[in-house]
């Protein structure tokens, strides 16, 4: 199927998107493709247009022009967050959220892919299934002793832990990840790094990141943001050479 | 899950203290004689009836406030239209005894000149009719207004002014004479209900253990709600809205099923309300009365449903205590009572309760246990 007579094998397509904020133009006919169980990095400066790119995806923001295609089939820019989701988009804020006042358990009980209507919800029962899946991501996200902790109470790394937990409870096709090394240690950002490349194995996932070290780490392709369109495209060693990344990005 | 026990001690108490009135009070005024020194005066049975359906409003209240982070400012609308409803089934009842003797029209519309009984006033006669109108009337219209403003986003103060502007056009609605309703008079001079005379001492007995029974299971239905899983997402939704959003769930959905039922039950508080204190007027729709009503919340303790209950009836009690003392003084010392509990007592009364015993119940508990993630990481941040 074709969305504005474009036809695509990409699971996530966006053509010429441009989004403007009061005459700010935060994102500039940004052209972008992320192929299944792709993982890919985005670097750039502040104000890049990364984290407004992420809006488009999520539609949180919708763009003023341009195409967003989730699957070939699916027009992002008409759905709504929860639909986003839905369809198997999740996204991981670059401050850790989570619902501080629940426990890990449940934290990740509410992320679990089920029926997201009120009534269902009001009347769901937590089955062996999903107790036996909860189980399971708290031992990969490494929060199995910490599961009847309150979230509010874990640490900064723990709660990028449990908000990447959360994710994969959504069983998503693409991941959105926002600087997920932030404030970690050098050793939480090489497991955060290992745990990624683990889920990339049966996901797409899209991490955004300053922090140039990780993105060695990730070892994979790389695209620079630069006012809001794509600066450079390529391998981090051809990207970091390229001259108009270094002048804006990584200076001299 | 285990952690959310549909009762906990604190609710199994407030259950039984609540059954205990309802069985003991009536019992007390009826049987005992009036020289009893255990015995309720007559005057004090509406008057602690009045109480119990504050302390439902609060209940209700407490289910958006507290745990869907919606602070209303108006919810004492929706308990003055299920007082309205209630109070137009008591003046149908009242039938030719009125002062113009008219069979079909109540005495205010004699009085305008009236001629037939409005569209809106058919069907008061069946109590059943009144009774679906109670939480009909208030859970559509929480129903529209939610529909709306959750689906705009509508958040924060601004939805809160917005419940307060709700209230206040009511309130201005329902003085006008053409409105209907009785104008600033309201609907009064009840004869009977069902039969019985309002007024009679045992028809006030049963109507206190009504409010008593509806009370008890008001609680036990916001207990039930939440505990449940949709309990969970409308405290996630409290904590962290776009996270929630992000996740899938459609928040405005879920804001107006507890904003609705929460609207239905101050419809059936203010049904309970209307018989007891014999009269119905636009006051009720006072902004200051819905904002009284939040304090009783934060006064017991926000998110705790039994404080929200505990607190209106502490304050209202007060209220009627200090009226008598010193009538004038009485807004002064519930704004100051609001500005100490955000002081000092920012979990309310039953925070206080839980923190004195939490200590000692605490220090029972194994210690947590120590972080065990990301495994690897020996270095703490």
């Amino acid at each position: 199927m074709a969305i504005g007579g474009l036809t695509t094998n990409a699971l996530l397509y966006l053509d010429n998107v441009s989004v403007t904020f009061d005459g700010f133009r935060a994102l500039n006919a940004l052209s972008l493709s992320i192929d299944a169980q792709e993982m890919r990095a985005i670097i750039g400066p502040n104000g890049a247009g990364k984290t407004t790119m992420m809006d488009v995806i999520t539609g949180k923001t919708r763009p003023n022009q341009g195409v967003a295609v989730f699957e070939a089939s699916h027009d992002l820019t008409k759905l709504d967050e929860a639909s986003i989701a839905e369809l198997g988009i999740g996204r991981k804020f670059q401050t850790p959220t989570v619902f501080e006042m629940h426990t890990v358990e449940d934290n990740i009980l509410l992320a679990l892919k089920t029926d997201r209507r009120p009534f269902p919800t009001l009347f769901s029962k937590r089955t062996k299934a999903e107790k036996e899946r909860i189980d399971a991501l708290l031992e990969r996200v490494r929060l199995t002793g910490s599961r009847d902790r309150k979230a509010g109470e874990l640490s900064h790394g723990q709660k990028q832990w449990l908000e990447i937990g959360m994710l994969l409870a959504q069983e998503p096709k693409l991941l959105l990840v926002d600087e997920p090394a932030a404030g970690m240690t050098d050793q939480e950002t090489a497991d955060t790094a290992d745990l990624l490349r683990e889920i990339a194995k049966t996901a797409s996932v899209v991490v955004v990141e300053h922090d140039m070290v990780f993105v060695r780490d990730l070892g994979v392709k790389v695209t620079c943001l630069h006012e809001g369109s794509v600066l450079a495209e390529g391998s981090l060693d051809a990207v970091s050479t390229n001259e108009r990344v270094v002048e804006v990005y990584l200076g001299r | 899950m285990s952690r959310y026990r549909f009762l906990d001690g604190a609710g199994m108490i407030f259950l039984a203290v609540v059954l205990a009135m309802a069985a003991l009070i009536p019992a007390s005024n009826l049987l005992l004689p009036p020289d009893s020194w255990l015995h309720v005066p007559d005057h004090m049975v509406p008057l602690l009836g009045k109480y119990l359906a504050f302390a439902m409003l609060a209940l209700a209240l407490d289910l958006v406030w507290g745990y869907c982070g919606i602070l209303s400012l108006g919810h004492g609308a929706f308990f003055a239209l299920g007082g309205y409803a209630m109070g137009m089934y008591l003046m149908r009842q009242i039938g030719p005894r009125g002062v113009y003797g008219n069979p079909v029209l109540p005495d205010f519309m004699v009085f305008l000149n009236w001629t037939e009984l409005p569209w809106f006033w058919l069907g008061f006669d069946h109590f059943w009719f009144a009774l679906l109108m109670v939480v009909l009337v208030p859970g559509a219209l929480a129903f529209c207004f939610g529909w709306l403003a959750f689906r705009s986003r509508v958040t924060g103060v601004y939805l809160s002014i917005i419940t307060q502007a709700l209230t206040f056009a009511l309130m201005l609605a329902f003085f006008r004479n053409d409105m209907g309703f009785g104008g600033n008079n309201g609907l009064t001079d009840f004869k009977d209900i069902l039969g019985f005379p309002v007024q009679a001492q045992g028809t006030r007995a049963a109507l206190f253990a009504l409010t008593a029974f509806a009370l008890a299971g008001s609680y036990l239905l916001s207990r039930w709600v939440v505990t449940s899983k949709l309990g969970k997402v409308v405290v996630a939704i409290r904590d962290a809205e776009s996270r929630s959003r992000f996740i899938g769930y459609r928040v405005e959905h879920y804001k107006l099923v507890v904003f609705t039922l929460s609207a239905m039950l101050a419809g059936i508080a203010g049904a309970l309300y209307v018989p007891q204190v014999g009269i119905i007027n636009p006051s009720e729709f006072a902004p200051a009365n819905s904002i009284e009503a939040v304090i009783w919340v934060a006064v017991g303790g926000r998110g705790t449903l039994v404080g929200a209950a505990l607190g209106a009836f502490l304050v209202n009690a007060g209220k009627t205590w200090f009226t008598g003392v010193l009538p004038s003084m009485w807004l002064f010392a519930l704004g100051g009572l609001f500005v100490l509990t955000t002081l000092l007592l920012p979990k309310g009364v039953v925070g206080l309760i839980t923190d004195l015993f939490g200590i000692r119940r605490k220090s029972e508990l194994p210690a947590p246990t120590a972080p065990a993630a990301p495994a690897k990481a020996a270095p703490a941040e």
